[in-house]
């Protein structure tokens, strides 16, 4: 049987190279393990080797973000790995930075699983933890011979395809990638004994940590709207009848774009509600209510407002992941601000 | 208040002359619940069976009902629907466990569900291991969104009705008893144990997101108390099947598992002393409101600790924070039973709200988890509507009769009452 072929990303401390004074030197790959992977080659045994390693020096590689990732990522590219390794980067900062750099653009772009390791407190952990399995190691050199067998051994059964426990099972930091499973009790057991453990001042662990909640400030209010473009973008699914851009009932993939020129009442004939989360028979007869156009027009014809923006952005919020939702704002933002609109009016349902 | 659960194992189901259970074998004569539920309102009416490990594709399930029927005792079961408004929870009620009726039909939203009773799929569902009598109802154009879901609704409630007849002469296989002491028995009885309720929250957001308690429309309730045994006699039925994954069936609501554990700990870690029932309304006055008599209420038991169970996500979910951070302010501990929406990838924030006193999440999985569903050799219903049902997308329906879709569109997948044994953690 053939070995499973690893590549190694490593700066140029670790690749022998130097320290800072050559922490400014570009990519370059040597055939074979180097440093570090020469202890990798113990833990990997017969079953896989390091076919090539990549050297990078720490500054350069921040200081050319985009142009480091897309050199690394063609140098192991050739090399047809099975996996990556990046690092151990212990606490190094800008170390772990770049080894969680290179494991995006490695699985992104090559769809290539990478494994890397870290001190969960190195930003690059924080950063990219979703794109790596990233062995939980000490915060300096000293802890290479604890990290290694660890790194090793997870990197091997990821090649296997074994199945993976749990990140405190492997020893690597959570991704934050939710993953269903079946328990081996169902849920209202689970919660009756979380209950009684937490009435008794027992340990208990919750199944899902509150996520950091992300409130925005609002901006100052609009100097003068009668002067003002008024945009509408609204999460209630309102679309043109027939649905034309297949927005889904629930976990919207994406937000529709349309034009309201000459639109001064929309009805049951012209639009609908795509929203399968609410009562949808009232804002089918006059979607008006959830799209205000009809009265936009008016506070438009009697000067209150400078104007109705010339398109509105719909989505659909049913169960639309908070990822997403960040995204389209962001895009639909973007555009509002590239047309000049001075102040939007967000409606839900 | 005490309440006698007799309980008749249904373990296959068939047609025949006359409705009743011989050996396990729940016959249904058609023609009896034809004509028990015959609705003006509705075009026709089909029944169909579907067994366990049938190549069988329900879809879009609009509710499921265990049949049960009141022997002994005030009342009758699914009050103000099929029985009068007297208070049930009390006496003796037999129920053909196993069995189930399944609505379907032509889709009266975008939201109902998808029962499968074989293949991946049939993980996911409760009602892939229940016999189940499906009841096909079509509506003709034009008969409104409202009309058609209570026709169809009602529908349901009836054929359980006249079918769970049978358990009346059928040999009982095992009983259960569930004793309801009021709060200053409980107190004399259980000094030492802390004092625990259940909040049991009830999605009442408009057309297909109704629950209706004795008949009302939760919508318009006040939170109130109710003891726990009143839900195993109907009290608490389902007009909702939005996102079915996480939402209650009348199935559900008799057979909450919430109440059963709690029962399982009751004198022993806990004194159990009722359940507390809340809505889901849309408005924030509502949502303040509800959450404050909730509390107010809470506050009034002397509780120590509180399960709370949502219905349902996005929206509700800020009904659950707020229930859940009143309580800890005053000091009882919650337990708050979810689901959530990652994302396909499951690398999104799972809740639309959060807060830091809600430390102890009990997790239905992810609902957006995709799966494929193979085609069937029957479906019951259609499956046109797997592109447009919440949890489909364009393209869902593959030419091959096959279902690419997001486990919220499977009855029950993310059940919020803790009814499954599927989660979710974090890798």
């Amino acid at each position: 049987m053939s070995k499973f072929r690893v590549v190694h990303y490593i700066n140029q401390y670790f690749g022998q190279i130097g320290g800072e004074e050559k922490a400014n030197i570009p990519p370059s790959c040597k055939e074979g393990p180097v440093g570090p992977g020469m202890a990798f080659k113990a833990v990997l045994g017969n079953e896989a080797e390091i076919v090539a390693t990549i050297i990078c020096g720490d500054s350069w590689f921040a200081e050319n973000l985009d142009e480091a990732k897309a050199k690394v990522v063609e140098m192991i590219a050739q090399y047809k790995p099975d996996l990556v390794i990046t690092g151990p980067a212990f606490n190094a900062g800008r170390y772990g930075t770049a080894c969680g750099a290179v494991a995006e653009a490695v699985s992104q772009e090559l769809e290539i699983p990478v494994v890397s390791g870290m001190y969960p407190e190195n930003p690059g952990a924080e950063m990219y933890r979703r794109f790596a399995l990233i062995v939980e190691t000490g915060d300096n050199a000293a802890a290479m011979r604890k990290a290694v067998p660890a790194m090793g051994k997870l990197a091997l059964k990821v090649l296997k395809g074994e199945q993976l426990g749990t990140p405190k099972e492997e020893g690597y930091i959570p991704r934050g990638i939710r993953e269903n499973y079946f328990a081996p009790d169902r849920g209202s057991k689970r919660a009756v004994d979380m209950l009684v453990a937490k009435l008794k001042g027992e340990e208990f662990h919750t199944e899902y940590p509150m996520p950091q909640f992300d409130r925005v400030d609002p901006n100052p209010a609009v100097a003068d709207i009668s002067k003002a473009k008024i945009g509408l973008v609204t999460s209630g699914g309102i679309v043109p009848k027939g649905n034309p851009d297949h927005i889904e009932s629930s976990s919207a993939s994406k937000f529709g774009k349309y034009d309201l020129d000459g639109i001064v009442n929309l009805t049951a004939e012209t639009h609908q509600t795509a929203h399968g989360g609410y009562d949808p028979v009232y804002a089918n007869q006059d979607a008006d209510r959830v799209l205000p156009v009809d009265v936009m027009r008016d506070l438009e014809k009697e000067g209150k407002i400078g104007s109705l923006h010339r398109y509105y952005y719909a989505t659909v919020g049913n169960g639309t992941s908070v990822a997403n939702a960040k995204r389209y704002a962001a895009e639909i933002a973007q555009e509002l601000k590239n047309d000049g609109v001075d102040a939007v009016i967000l409606t839900s349902t | 208040m005490q309440l006698k659960l007799g309980r008749i194992n249904i373990t296959d189901i068939k047609f025949g002359d006359k409705t009743k259970v011989e050996k396990g074998v729940l016959y249904v004569s058609k023609e009896q619940v034809l004509a028990a539920v015959a609705d003006e309102r509705l075009t026709s009416i089909t029944l169909e069976l579907a067994r366990p490990g049938d190549s069988v594709r329900i879809m879009p399930v609009k509710d499921v009902i265990e049949p049960r029927l009141k022997v002994e005792g005030s009342g009758g079961v699914l009050p103000g629907f099929i029985s009068k408004v007297e208070m049930v929870g009390s006496g003796t009620t037999l129920v053909l466990s196993g069995a189930a009726v399944v609505t379907t039909g032509s889709i009266v939203g975008f939201q109902e569900g998808i029962v499968d009773m074989s293949g991946p799929g049939a993980d996911y569902t409760p009602f892939s291991k229940t016999c189940n009598l499906v009841v096909v109802c079509q509506a003709p154009e034009g008969l409104s969104q409202h009309e058609h879901e209570a026709a169809v609704r009602v529908v349901g409630y009836k054929a359980a009705a006249v079918i769970a007849e049978a358990a009346r002469n059928a040999e009982v296989d095992s009983w259960e008893e569930y004793q309801h002491l009021n709060l200053f028995e409980g107190m004399q009885k259980y000094p030492d144990l802390p004092r625990v309720a259940y909040v049991y929250m009830l999605q009442t957001q408009g057309l297909l997101h109704d629950t209706y308690v004795y008949g009302v429309d939760a919508k318009r309730i006040l939170p109130t108390l109710m003891s726990p045994t009143e839900m195993m006699d109907g009290a608490i039925v389902s007009g909702n099947c939005v996102s079915a994954c996480d939402k209650n069936t009348t199935y559900h609501h008799l057979n909450n598992p919430i109440i059963q554990d709690l029962y399982a700990r009751h004198g022993k870690d806990l004194n159990f002393i009722g359940v507390i029932i809340t809505n889901e309304n849309v408005t924030l006055a509502d949502k303040q409101r509800s959450s404050n008599f909730t509390a107010k209420l809470a506050d009034m038991l002397g509780l120590d600790g509180a399960i709370i169970s949502q219905e349902g996500f996005g929206n509700p979910d800020t009904d659950l924070i707020m229930n859940c951070t009143k309580l800890e302010k005053l000091g009882i501990k919650t337990v708050i039973v979810t689901d959530e929406y990652a994302g396909r990838d499951g690398g999104s924030q799972s809740l639309a709200d959060a807060d830091p006193l809600a430390d102890a999440t009990v997790t239905g999985g992810n609902a957006n988890e995709v799966i494929t569903l193979p085609a069937m050799d029957k479906v019951f219903g259609s499956s046109k509507s797997a592109d447009i049902i919440a949890g489909g997308f364009d393209g869902s329906l593959a030419k091959d009769g096959s279902i690419t879709v997001e486990i919220q569109a499977i009855t029950g997948a993310t059940n919020e009452l803790g009814f499954n044994t599927l989660t979710a953690r974090e890798i």
